[in-house]
């Protein structure tokens, strides 16, 4: 049957031309919608680089906000005001997240197991914003805003973040790692202490710069908790800390220009941050990987 | 254990201080409020009818752009791409989630706003104008700010997991398209999307739990104001938005019970949204029936 | 994979070869001989359909830098079965993928040299791979057929796509059935054309992905080590499936089971390390080859 047909070729017929040049566009489409996201990305990163180029100075992070009515100034209180909601929001979601982590990973059965994960997926999920009217009720109605109540709403947003990561570079430690030590005779417990802890614990600094990464730039739970605070620079936790995001929030809001100018350069301060952690807890998750499956 | 027993009570706590927060509000507008579009501190009575319907409307117009997006960018990513520079594009779209709402809401009030006021939404208008979505005066603020920015925001959540799912399709399912005559595209079309169909569905989701509850970028661009209205460059309001916007302003305790009582919505839709595309993407990821069953 | 299928496939590969290692000499005489001998002479009626011939002149290719093949020149003549054999690595696969532009479709994969259809080059510039492949089908190791599809459609997937909307269903239900007819599987599955795909077994599986294959009406059908995954009934009918599609097409087998090579070739090559080393009807290549090398191999002395 197809002998019978004189004008054998291999060349596309008219309608795999089409076919080929649906292809092609679609193709080219898809290239076009990556080539796009990267060029949102720059043109973000851009703007803050050069909308904030006239207000970063030194004078920008070591001074407080001016004064009403007059120029310069800086963000030195909001920055250590971040600072310490960061830091204080570590001391408690690291502990926490980093043995829920374990439990759910070494110890617990299947079934408990699942449901910790099961809540903690639920917890990462819920709008920041309400976790901020959760500490708003639990810590701030009847009592006053506090740096404190904004370091417990960060630590429930971190919390999930690390416990998760934690859980997953504890899967990448070999089974075959923890059997002999067991069959050493050694306890669940020494085990993991002694061989499974060391293999992930660049694993563990991950998932807590990954939590840090995530938090630096939270403003919606500090709305509610810690976000009317004073001009200067403060280390109470029991009263409202300034910080760079709710910072950014406000000036952003505000028709003055300079302000406009200090959100920018607030902006990149955070963003630089933010990707510093990012890429550290990128180069500690490659290292603690190579580690875990022993190259 | 106690620190996993900890994060199951920290949940339930959480839902019930919110809904006890939202406990005055529930006992006076109870269901009622939901369809209600009036907020109005002077009379003391709230509605979230219409914060319902902003949350609705960017959410949906921002997923239809962002989940075809994803995908295509998944899609370069897996198939296209040169593999040199396949780790470093996807890093850079992963980095676009990276960055702080806060950062995307003050680019999107300062540069994109100005822009949309005097390029895009004229041209839109233009173009498109005989359609309500895009009848109405060019603004600086408004539902298509807010649906751009979170379409930035939920792009690269969806693309990074239906890269995940695209990067296991089985290669020989893909050769076994391409050997049966077909263009790379219609074997992505016959067996990369039918296979990555649910993870998708799940990532979309997930991505909408992101755009639902995404506060301050919207709070920065939406404008606003309560109302209903078709037009996508009028200002208006979402969940969470006016949670995020109301934050010194509250002056009755119903006031500040209506608040919570929006979180709560949140909180439920967020639940919901959240426990389905887990579902989902953790049935895709499961290891699949093999070739030989 | 899920851990059963895993183990089962297993059990059905090594029951599949009992004796890959080392088939006595006079037991692969045997098997060339009837089979060949008998089934040659008695049993192969004219073509039902004449197909077309390929050629393989001078074939290079490799992955990046290494090379897998280092010059390679085989005729296939039209209705014949032809089967490469080889150890492992020897770059019989990649010549077979070579035959429809796939082996190009792995990253760092180039080829050089001639190979045509019907004396019609496959890597003219003028030639469109998707055209070569559509003429020149291709069944693989492992059965694939499309997961999310059902068997009917699976079969019809080819058609879909070089057809598009202009087939009309009633035509499609004729090619679907005469192609699953060609590759004996309509009877088992008749009544249940729209049971996914992957529902039915291993073996059953791997003649669906023969139906998909022959339902665009090649001139070529490539096999790539088709029974590899399959228990020894299953590998059974797909030789026999051999033996009629050979009445309509022509066929290229890889195998690394030299069994199986001497009961369905009419011709065998025999290759090593990228090249060929003998090429010669099967009968010669198990009883007599020339080569010393090839007749350490089917002797089973070493590979």
């Amino acid at each position: 049957m197809s002998t019978t047909a004189p004008d054998f070729n291999l060349r596309a017929s008219g309608r795999v031309r089409r076919r080929q040049a649906v292809n092609r566009l679609s193709l080219l489409a898809a290239s076009g919608s990556a080539v796009l996201a990267v060029a949102v990305l720059l043109l973000l990163i851009v703007s803050v680089i050069v909308k904030s180029a006239g207000a970063l100075n030194l004078d920008f992070i070591t001074q407080t906000p001016a004064a009403f009515g007059q120029t310069g100034g800086g963000i030195a209180n909001a920055l250590v005001g971040t600072g310490l909601l960061i830091l204080v929001a570590m001391a408690m979601a690291v502990p926490i997240g980093v043995f829920a982590g374990i439990y759910t990973s070494e110890f617990a059965r299947p079934g408990p197991s699942a449901i910790v994960r099961l809540v903690l997926d639920v917890l990462n999920g819920v709008p920041s914003i309400v976790i901020g009217i959760f500490i708003f009720g639990l810590l701030v109605v009847g009592h006053h805003q506090s740096g404190f109540a904004g370091s417990v709403a960060l630590a429930i947003i971190m919390l999930p973040i690390i416990a998760r990561s934690t859980q997953e570079v504890l899967a990448l430690v070999p089974g075959t790692v923890k059997e002999a030590g067991l069959a050493l005779g050694i306890s669940r417990w020494r085990t993991f202490l002694a061989v499974v802890l060391p293999a992930a614990y660049g694993g563990i600094i991950t998932a807590t710069l990954l939590g840090v990464a995530r938090v630096a730039g939270e403003t919606a739970p500090l709305l509610f908790t810690s976000s009317i605070a004073p001009n200067t620079v403060t280390t109470n936790v029991s009263q409202a800390l300034p910080s760079i995001p709710v910072t950014i929030f406000t000036y952003s809001e505000s028709p003055n220009p300079e302000q406009h100018q200090q959100a920018w350069a607030a902006a990149l301060v955070l963003i630089v941050f933010v990707l510093l952690i990012s890429i550290v807890a990128r180069l500690f998750a490659a290292r603690a990987r190579r580690r875990a499956l022993g190259r | 254990m106690l620190a996993a027993g900890f994060c199951v009570v920290l949940v339930g706590l959480l839902a019930y201080k919110v809904f006890d927060q939202a406990g005055s509000a529930i006992s006076t507008f109870g269901l009622g409020f939901l369809g209600n579009s009036t907020w109005n501190p002077v009379i003391n009575k709230y509605g979230a009818a219409d914060f319902i319907y902003g949350t609705a409307i960017t959410t949906a117009i921002s997923l239809a752009l962002a989940a075809p997006l994803a995908i295509a960018i998944a899609l370069y990513l897996t198939e296209l791409a040169p593999r040199v520079l396949r780790t470093p594009i996807a890093t850079l779209v992963e980095m676009l989630a990276a960055i702080p709402s806060v950062v995307i809401g003050l680019w999107g009030i300062l540069v994109l706003g100005p822009f949309m006021q005097a390029h895009l939404e004229p041209w839109l208008h233009s173009v498109l104008g005989w359609i309500p979505l895009f009848d109405g005066d060019p603004s600086q603020v408004g539902l298509l700010s807010a649906i751009l920015v979170l379409t930035i925001m939920v792009v690269p959540i969806v693309s990074a997991v239906t890269r995940e799912i695209f990067v296991t399709c089985p290669p020989e399912l893909k050769e076994g398209a391409l050997a049966l005559g077909a263009t790379r595209w219609e074997m992505v079309r016959t067996v990369m999307l039918p296979y990555a169909r649910s993870g998708i569905v799940g990532a979309v989701i997930l991505g909408m739990g992101r755009a639902v509850g995404e506060a301050i970028a919207v709070t920065q661009v939406i404008g606003g104001t309560a109302g209903i209205h078709a037009s996508l460059f009028g200002s208006g309001d979402t969940l969470a938005s006016r949670i995020a916007s109301q934050y010194q302003g509250a002056t009755s305790n119903l006031q500040i019970s209506s608040i919570a009582y929006l979180g709560a919505i949140l909180l439920v839709i967020a639940l919901i949204a959240n426990l389905i595309a887990r579902l989902i993407v953790s049935g895709v990821r499961r290891p699949r029936t093999g070739f030989a069953s | 994979m899920a851990p059963s299928d895993s183990t089962r496939t297993e059990t059905e590969q090594s029951a599949a070869q009992p004796a890959v290692g080392a088939p006595s000499a006079a037991e692969l005489r045997a098997a060339a001989q009837t089979d060949l001998g008998e089934r040659r002479a008695d049993a192969r009626p004219a073509p039902l359909q004449t197909a077309r011939g390929m050629e393989a002149r001078d074939v290079l290719a490799w992955y990046g830098a290494s090379q897998a093949l280092k010059g390679i020149s085989l005729p296939f003549a039209p209705n014949q079965v032809t089967a490469l054999i080889g150890p492992s690595g020897c770059g019989k696969s990649t010549f077979v993928r070579c035959l429809n532009r796939m082996h190009e479709e792995i990253p760092g994969g180039r080829v050089e040299g001639q190979i045509t259809l019907d004396g019609h080059d496959i890597y003219a510039s003028d030639a469109d791979p998707v055209t070569v492949r559509s003429k020149i089908g291709m069944v693989f190791q492992k059965p694939n057929p499309f997961p999310t599809k059902s068997i009917f459609d699976n079969v019809a997937a080819g058609l879909k796509l070089s057809g598009g909307k202009r087939v009309k269903r009633s035509d499609l239900r004729d090619r679907v059935e005469s192609s699953l007819r060609g590759a004996g599987l309509w009877e088992e599955v008749k009544d249940r054309l729209s049971a996914p795909g992957m529902s039915l077994s291993g073996g059953q599986q791997q003649r669906l992905c023969i139906a998909r294959a022959i339902a665009v009406e090649p001139e070529v059908v490539l096999m790539d080590e088709p029974c590899s995954a399959l228990d020894p009934v299953a590998t059974l009918r797909i030789e026999e499936l051999i033996h009629e599609l050979r009445q309509r097409y022509t066929i290229v087998i890889v195998t690394h089971n030299m069994q199986q090579a001497a009961r369905v070739a009419d011709s065998t090559a025999f290759m090593l390390s990228g090249e060929l080393v003998e090429f010669a009807p099967t009968n010669k290549i198990f009883t007599d080859p020339d080569d010393e090398r090839t007749e350490q191999y089917v002797t089973g002395k070493f590979g």
